[in-house]
């Protein structure tokens, strides 16, 4: 680690993300770094993950030499809630020991709606968890069965209710949309399921067909069409109407809030060059302008660290370049967008242009920051091309 | 390894000139590879299939682009003979390649797979070798496979040459059977080469190759006197001398030699650095005491398709000119020159002789000279009579008149098809359609017929040998030749871009084909190219008349929705990728076209691949 990515540490945010690489099946989409117990078989085990965890988080802690405690903490995975109330409390133990909490401190864990029950959430709770983050993705049974996700229709609400009587006063639910099969209804449906459930925060991804996963295979044979563009523009319209429409209002491209403090903050600090220690098989860590990743199977993982090496896999050190257009990629899909600053200045033209093309705010751009219209938020992409 | 024929002046009596031609496929070279080892020219160990084949392009196709010959020895009841055998190209493309072989041979085997019979080009390199009076043994090929039917296609073979089917030799090239035998019946059956020994030296050039190491290795066969080392010789047609740094045969790899007597081949190798300078067709006497009468020589092969090759990157453009004049050196029958288009930038209209000269042209010279290129829809050449009895050649849409035109004529062909006869009412229904003309009709078998047709080279060179093919199950075999040209109802169709005409699209099409056209370019445009951030039109129109009408709908959706976590390199890798396709977008006015549209919009196939609907 060059001590100059060390020098701001502790004045920027800093968070901790813990990788958490096991899942009970596998889904027909996903292509996260996760297992199920049959691709493990016993090359790696939770306790061997735990075992390796604490020591790379101890390590993590030497290197950064001063840790700051973390503001945030996010647990993510794979399927977290599989390790059990009592696995993720020695998770966060661990972060505790090794970093300690800052004062206030977000502390999140993803869970499957169906690894939760009322037991699970009091016990997270108690440990210290704040925030929970759960993977819904339709209401829909015929889409529920298209992803190959093993929980009923209404369990996500019901554990979203459990969650919130446990204590939780943030909790998320994550919507995938435009699956093959799912229709405007479909999608209408799973909304009034998640308002139903009272959350004060919503990620809704469009579903994306990964090279590699079963379900680009499907498409691939022509078993599932692949949904058009403009359908799922029509889809993201809806999803935001509807939950404009009762108070929860878009932050980042694919996140909404009720409020300003159900924001979720870890991923904030992605997305505003936070600092944050990634921990775990194949998570990813970026400390003032290096950003560096772990190996990804649980076995070489736990391996290194149970023979004292570092688990990284690689590391990139950002050029000027890189981080300029980072910037733009990342700080542009917030709905306080990017400071003009933070652009080329041979840039400015195309952000007039932008703002000509109803893709920018025009009134933002006067004040100086780069703001996403509505319509600019599903061309955000075309937008960063335009303006890096 | 060194033979008898390795020395040369060979008693005429004592040679056999003989080239093998066959459709393609039938197992020309891997019989010519059996040759070359039973002559023992080839060691077991140094052998490799379709030995001859020497071309990167040909061995990954598994065809011969070029005809190839060889000296071989052989011996026939205690007589030493010298047999030059010469393996030809079976593609219809490549049919000028075998007419100059023919022209240096008395005989010719006609091969025939046993289990396929007598197909298109096995008609077509037939009637070329016996319009030259060569001597033809009619030879079975593939008799090792269970589906061949040895007796059916003697049947058929006696029907076409007349003689007997018990005539007719069977062999297997793959395991060599009946191939002894074979060189026996060529030393028996060919004709010895004829020719005044002690006259002034005549040679005709038939092929002439570029070679980087050794400069331009010039084929030919001596008819009169001999050709030595010592001496200079004089191109006929210009006068040109050059000295002689080289005169040998091909056994099976280049021998230098003391020269070439009557009935002879071999190679030259002068120094000059032009193929042009010892043109095909020429003929080659000694400086001194020279010949005044020249052979009669070779008809040039004419380009038939025409086609644009641009750049992908417009950077490429001299690489390009670079790379075609090197192809050209080995190459006569392709042509080039410079030529712009509003949407391609700049490039070269090429003539070829056919459309996988085209494609194999093409693949060359990306592969060889790492070009990437985008081809122009073939066309062919049309002559256009105006109002005012001014003459035009358009070998190019883009040079169509506008209006005062009097008359248009296209060349047309005759063609051959082959097919199992439960075919025929599809093909007639395909070639009318084509507008086809149906000249005559012959049963080479009970089951099996061949279908003459007059049809206009440009239906041919669009998709009908695919149709033929498809419709047919693979059955039906097409060969054609040129047969003039006839006056047609001919139209220009443009495709255009939010009312920008796409010179690149621009198509020559018989009126009644006009419509069909415009719908199937504007729909698979409409297929091909990207939304863009507004409305884009796509029109087919002829002159000002709008015949089709598409539109790409304006893109709403350009944002990546999922949660990479704190994965933000793979984010910045993904956009930047995005950033490299739009780099190889070429723009059409405000219409961004990636290059992959104008390929797959501009190939004959189907585009595929398509994951988006509108
Ligand atoms: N079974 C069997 N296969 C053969 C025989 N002769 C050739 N083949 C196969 O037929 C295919 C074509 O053989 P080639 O020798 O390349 O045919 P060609 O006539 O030279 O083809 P072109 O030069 O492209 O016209 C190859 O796959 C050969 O292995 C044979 O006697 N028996
Ligand atoms: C880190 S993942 C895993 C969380 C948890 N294991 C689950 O599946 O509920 C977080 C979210 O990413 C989204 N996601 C995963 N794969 C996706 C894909 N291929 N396309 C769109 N969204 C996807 C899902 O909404 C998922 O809940
Ligand atoms: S449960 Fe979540 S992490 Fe596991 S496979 Fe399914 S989507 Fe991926
Ligand atoms: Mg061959």
């Amino acid at each position: 680690m060059p001590g100059s990515a060390l020098s701001g540490l502790g004045q920027r945010p800093f968070g901790v993300y813990v990788h958490v690489p096991f899942c009970a099946t596998r889904c027909g989409y996903c292509d996260f770094n996760t297992y199920t117990p049959g691709e493990l078989g016993s090359s790696a085990s939770p306790a061997s993950w735990l075992d390796g965890l604490r020591a790379e988080l101890d390590l993590a802690a030497a290197v950064l030499g001063s840790a700051p405690p973390a503001d945030t903490v996010f647990v993510g995975g794979g399927t977290p809630s599989l390790l059990g109330a009592d696995g993720l409390t020695s998770v966060l133990d661990a972060v505790r020991g090794a970093f300690g909490l800052a004062p206030g401190a977000e502390v999140t864990t993803e869970s499957n709606p169906e690894s939760t029950s009322p037991e699970f959430f009091a016990g997270i709770r108690a440990a210290g968890y704040t925030r929970v983050s759960l993977g819904m993705q339709s209401a829909a049974p015929h889409v529920l069965a298209v992803l190959d996700r093993v929980h009923t229709p209404g369990r996500p609400g019901a554990a979203a209710r459990e969650a919130r009587t446990a204590g939780f006063e943030h909790v998320n639910l994550d919507l995938i949309y435009g699956t093959p099969g799912e229709t405007d209804d479909d999608l209408r449906a799973s909304l009034a399921a998640v308002l139903e459930a009272g959350v004060d925060h919503v990620s809704a991804y469009s579903l994306i067909v990964e090279d590699g996963t079963a379900l680009a295979r499907r498409v691939r044979r022509g078993e599932l069409p692949m949904t058009d563009d403009l359908v799922l523009a029509d889809r993201y319209e809806i999803i935001d109407a509807t939950l404009r429409a009762h108070g929860m209002h878009w932050y980042e491209v694919s996140n909404w809030a009720s409020t300003v403090d159900a924001r979720c903050r870890h991923n904030l600090g992605y997305w505003l060059g936070g600092d944050w220690w990634g921990a775990g098989p194949g998570a990813h860590s970026h400390v003032g302008g290096v950003r560096w990743w772990n190996v990804k199977h649980p076995a070489a993982y736990a391996k290194a660290l149970a023979e004292g090496r570092s688990p990284a896999a690689a590391r990139e050190l950002l050029s000027p370049e890189d981080h300029a257009l980072e910037r733009v990629l990342l700080e542009i899909r917030l709905v306080d967008g990017l400071p003009v600053s933070a652009l080329d200045p041979s840039a400015l033209p195309e952000a007039r242009a932008a703002v000509a093309d109803g893709l920018l705010d025009a009134g933002a751009l006067d004040a100086g920051r780069c703001v996403l219209t509505d319509r600019g938020r599903l061309l955000a992409d075309a937008v960063v091309r335009r303006l890096t | 390894m060194s033979t008898f024929a390795d020395t040369t002046f060979t008693a005429p009596e004592q040679i056999r000139n003989f080239c093998i031609i066959a459709h393609i496929d039938h197992g020309k070279s891997t019989l010519a590879d059996r040759m070359l080892q039973i002559t023992g020219v080839v060691q077991a160990r140094d052998m490799r299939a379709q030995y001859l084949d020497r071309m990167d392009i040909e061995r990954e196709r598994g065809i011969t682009i070029k005809a190839q010959n060889v000296r071989l020895p052989w011996t026939l009841d205690g007589a030493q003979h010298v047999l030059h055998m010469i393996d030809t190209p079976g593609h219809v493309d490549f049919t000028y390649e075998v007419s100059r072989a023919l022209d240096a041979c008395e005989g010719a085997i006609l091969l025939v797979d046993a289990a396929q019979g007598i197909e298109a080009q096995t008609l077509a390199n037939l009637y070329m070798a016996l319009d030259r009076d060569l001597h033809i043994i009619p030879v079975l090929n593939k008799i090792d496979l269970p589906a061949a039917d040895p007796e059916k296609y003697a049947a058929e073979i006696a029907h076409i040459l007349g003689g007997e089917p018990e005539d007719v030799l069977r062999v297997s090239a793959k395991t060599g059977m009946g191939v002894s035998e074979l060189l026996d019946e060529v030393v028996r059956q060919v004709p010895p080469p004829v020719g005044v020994a002690d006259a002034p030296a005549r040679a005709m050039i038939f092929d002439s190759v570029y070679d980087t190491y050794r400069g331009v290795v010039t084929y030919i066969r001596v008819v009169d006197g001999k050709i030595t080392p010592r001496e200079r010789i004089r191109m006929m047609s210009t006068g040109a001398v050059h000295e002689l740094l080289e005169v040998g045969i091909i056994s099976p790899e280049p021998k230098p030699s003391q020269g070439l007597g009557v009935g002879e081949v071999g190679y030259l190798i002068t120094g000059v650095k032009d193929v042009r300078q010892s043109r095909v067709g020429d003929t080659v006497t000694s400086e001194r005491k020279g010949a005044t009468e020249a052979l009669s020589g070779y008809r040039e092969p004419q380009p038939m398709v025409y086609s644009g090759l641009y750049p992908v990157d417009g950077s490429d453009y001299p690489d390009l000119r670079e790379a075609l004049d090197k192809l050209q050196l080995n190459d006569a029958a392709l042509t080039y020159e410079p030529e712009t288009s509003a949407a391609l930038g700049f490039g070269f209209r090429c003539g070829f002789l056919g459309l996988l000269h085209l494609e194999i042209t093409r693949d060359r010279l990306e592969r060889e000279f790492g070009l990437d290129l985008i081809s122009t829809a073939p066309n062919v050449v049309y002559r256009v009579v105006l109002d005012d009895r001014g003459e035009l050649t358009v070998t190019n849409p883009s040079d169509w008149p506008e209006g005062k035109v009097a008359e248009i004529f296209e060349p047309v062909t005759k063609c051959t098809i082959i097919a199992p006869s439960e075919y025929i009412g599809t093909i007639m229904e395909l070639c009318q359609g084509k507008r086809g003309q149906l000249g005559g009709m012959d049963y080479l078998s009970e089951d099996r017929v061949e279908l003459r047709y007059t049809m206009p080279l440009g239906e041919i060179i669009f998709d009908f040998f695919d149709s033929l093919k498809s419709r047919t199950r693979g059955y039906a075999s097409l060969d054609y030749e040129e047969s003039g040209e006839q006056a047609s109802d001919l139209v220009k169709v443009d495709i255009l871009l939010q009312g920008e005409p796409v010179d690149a699209f621009s198509a020559i099409v018989h009126k009644d084909a006009a419509y069909g056209y415009g719908t199937r370019m504007a729909t698979r445009l409409r297929e091909l190219i990207p939304r863009q951030q507004f409305e884009v039109p796509i029109q087919a129109a002829i002159g000002s008349r709008i015949i089709a009408r598409e539109t790409i709908r304006a893109m709403r959706k350009d944002v990546l929705a999922k949660c990479y976590g704190g994965d933000i390199t793979r984010k910045r890798k993904l956009l930047e990728k995005q950033k490299e396709g739009k780099k190889r977008m070429k723009m059409v006015g405000r219409v961004e076209v990636p290059q992959e549209a104008f390929v797959a919009a501009l190939s004959t196939d189907e585009p595929t691949g398509k994951d988006k609907k509108k």
